[in-house]
């Protein structure tokens, strides 16, 4: 069934269709939508499922964990301020290893006041054990949020469906909303191997000495690995359902590039935008979209943007002191390989400042009148 | 024929709770999970976060329960049974209580927000705060529910607690939960039936639990269940109930009331308090007294 619904309606149909059987949550913008919905949908029985309407974002997490921890399946969503303030929480869901699954609006970190779009909140979650997915359309928030679902639940780690304030979370598309009967075929029931109740009464999450930890974290990091596969795996059992393709990431005329710009979110589709006027220009570029930061597809990156003679990272983010966090991990990536292009790297659109096709393009002829990546970072658009 | 005459127990022999755990000597807390359990049964399952229940137990992969435990974080005991509940439920089991179990740090402090959204959506969940006074897991530092006059780690004796108690049941009663109960150890019989009663009522109860700590209150371990009739007698902690936050029920009356001297005396932790120290924590207590005396006759 088709319908023209917002970003935040997507995930929440996402939660629906996959059958979620507890959520927690709290309000804040841009999310509010994503929980409005499925109160209603619990409201009116069209979702079989308890909503905790809860007094904070950190209990949000909590519940979700507690109730996954039963054997429930799990949802939630927040944005910025409550991602952090679930912070503790999101090391408790991985360590614990719970797969829970929660969408969060990418909004700009506080002080100033902000409820436009940027990529902080979320990036900072890196070392939480979370698996990240970032979003480009509508639709793609669908489609992930039943992935995850069936990827986390395979590996029992979470994971977090993320798409930009406004930009998606508010912005009107058509989507098309899977047949229940297929998405059931295509995600069973949760039926965790070991869950807590009293007829097996487990301690779970009790003091644990060196003795043990190390390999807990071991253990995280080993399924972690797995995840990549999986997700690809997955991704083409969904194409085969629906007839949509869910990867690591998303090449747009790659093949033949010697310029790749290297995006996240709904940058990525306005860098396309820039990829065909560019090529009109004469100046063959690419677009790479990387959808999965967590895990980081380090096999993906390297195939396709060691080809390119040059390679540009478009950051909507700041590690501060250090650089642009995907300019980071990509230049992590092709560290030490036989094609190793020099990587250039670019902070832009902060707090929501508007990234347009004509953003990349300064960024592609900056990037192509340079020899070698300088030291210092690229800010497009700040005022001086 | 004569009849054998046999002593009747006032408790279930059932153990949930076995040897093999790790409390110090006398710990107030260990008795009250015992006592608890056996009221709930083994259909019970807890969400303990960090205090000194989360050492107690023992560590991975050991238990001391024959209940399941979800190691929780320190401020999520409420929500996480809040969670453990509804999804206990959706997965088709309806019939096990859901306990949150926390200290009073977890309870009085850091937990209080989860505790407090809790209890205004009324979810359906027993929560326990056994109560011994300051954060005695981490080494005696001063919680809210330290009383006044206490030395604590954090409280030296040059400037020892000088607030009261915060009245965590009067804070509970104005969430209108269908019920409250403060409890003791020195008195199972009570704690037990109350547990029992509470069991049977639907959405959030409350349990407040007095437990001494002998090393935190620098006692003797064998004065742990005298302590918990002193407190009774003297009227320092007094067992009662409230029903809807409304309905006050005091349980047990001593026919004489003590004064509150000799149970400091027995303390460590009030070792340097003067003549008019106690005095003015004798007037505080008194008023306590007839003001939940006021409550409970009130119709």
């Amino acid at each position: 069934m088709k319908k023209v619904i917002m970003g935040n309606h997507a995930l929440s149909y996402g939660a629906m269709i996959s059958r979620s059987q507890v959520i927690a949550a709290y309000p804040i913008t841009p999310q509010t939508q994503v929980v409005e919905l499925l109160s209603e949908m619990c409201a009116s029985k069209t979702l079989d499922a308890k909503f905790i309407k809860v007094e904070s974002e950190h209990s949000a997490m909590a519940a979700c964990i507690a109730a996954s921890i039963a054997g429930a399946r799990t949802f939630t969503a927040t944005s910025a301020q409550g991602l952090t303030l679930m912070h503790e929480l999101l090391h408790w869901a991985s360590g614990g290893r719970l797969p829970v699954v929660m969408g969060n609006i990418n909004r700009a970190m506080a002080p100033g006041w902000s409820i436009w779009t940027d990529q902080n909140d979320s990036l900072s979650q890196r070392d939480t054990g979370w698996i990240q997915f970032y979003c480009a359309s509508n639709q793609e928030v669908l489609d992930t949020v039943i992935q995850a679902f069936k990827v986390s639940e395979r590996l029992l780690i979470p994971s977090m469906v993320i798409l930009d304030a406004f930009a998606l979370s508010h912005t009107y598309e058509v989507v098309d909303i899977p047949d229940q009967e297929k998405v059931d075929a295509y995600l069973p029931p949760f039926h965790p191997v070991v869950r807590l109740t009293p007829s097996e009464p487990h301690a779970f999450g009790g003091l644990t000495s060196p003795e043990h930890y190390f390999e807990f974290r071991y253990k995280l990091q080993v399924d972690m690995e797995k995840a990549p596969a999986l997700i690809e795996e997955t991704g083409r059992e969904y194409e085969k359902i629906f007839g949509r393709h869910l990867g690591l990431v998303e090449d747009y005329e790659c093949d033949d590039a010697d310029l790749i710009l290297i995006t996240s979110g709904t940058a990525g589709y306005t860098a396309r935008v820039a990829v065909d006027q560019l090529r009109q220009e004469g100046v063959k570029a690419g677009n790479l979209r990387i959808k999965v930061f967590r895990p980081f597809p380090f096999e993906k990156v390297r195939q396709i943007a060691g080809k390119a003679k040059k390679v540009a990272v478009v950051d909507r983010n700041i590690s501060y002191g250090h650089h642009g966090i995907f300019y980071q991990e990509v230049k992590s990536a092709l560290y030490g390989f036989d094609h190793n292009p020099p990587i250039f790297g670019f902070i832009t659109g902060l707090g929501g400042r508007d990234i347009t096709p004509e953003t990349f393009k300064e960024i592609a002829h900056l990037t192509m009148a340079r020899d070698k990546a300088e030291e210092e970072i690229s800010w497009i658009g700040v005022k001086r | 024929m004569k009849k054998e005459k046999t002593m009747k127990l006032s408790l279930p022999e059932e153990e949930l709770m076995c040897s093999g755990h790790l409390a110090c000597q006398g710990c107030g807390a260990t008795l009250a999970m015992r006592y608890v359990l056996k009221a709930l049964g083994q259909k019970t399952a807890l969400c303990i976060p960090a205090c000194c229940w989360s050492v107690i137990d023992g560590p991975v992969p050991y238990s001391s329960l024959d209940v399941p435990i979800f190691h929780c974080a320190f401020e999520t005991a409420a929500a996480s049974a809040s969670g453990l509940k509804a999804g206990l439920e959706m997965v088709g089991d309806k019939e096990t209580t859901v306990v949150a179990w926390a200290g009073d740090g977890g309870t009085f402090d850091i937990g209080l927000q989860a505790l407090s959204g809790a209890a205004e959506r009324n979810d359906d969940i027993i929560y326990v705060c056994y109560d011994n006074e300051a954060y005695m897991n981490t080494g005696i530092q001063r919680s809210s529910a330290t009383p006044y006059g206490a030395w604590t780690t954090t409280t030296p004796v040059k400037h020892f607690k000088n607030r009261p108690k915060k009245d965590i049941d009067a804070i509970m009663a104005a969430h209108r939960i269908p019920y409250i109960a403060t409890a003791n150890t020195s008195y199972p019989e009570d704690l037990y039936k109350k547990m029992k009663k509470a069991k049977d009522i639907r959405g959030t109860r409350f349990f407040h639990i007095y437990a001494p700590c002998p090393t935190g209150w620098k006692a003797r371990p064998e004065d742990t269940v005298k302590f918990g009739r002193m407190v009774v007698q003297n009227c320092l902690f007094p067992l009662f109930e409230i029903e809807n936050g409304e309905k006050y029920t005091l349980n047990i009356r001593p026919r004489e009331k003590k004064p509150i001297a000799d149970y400091l005396r027995l303390q460590g932790r009030f070792r340097h308090l003067k003549e008019e120290d106690i005095q003015y924590m004798q007037a505080e207590a008194d008023h306590n007294w007839e003001r939940l005396l006021k409550k409970c006759e009130a119709k």
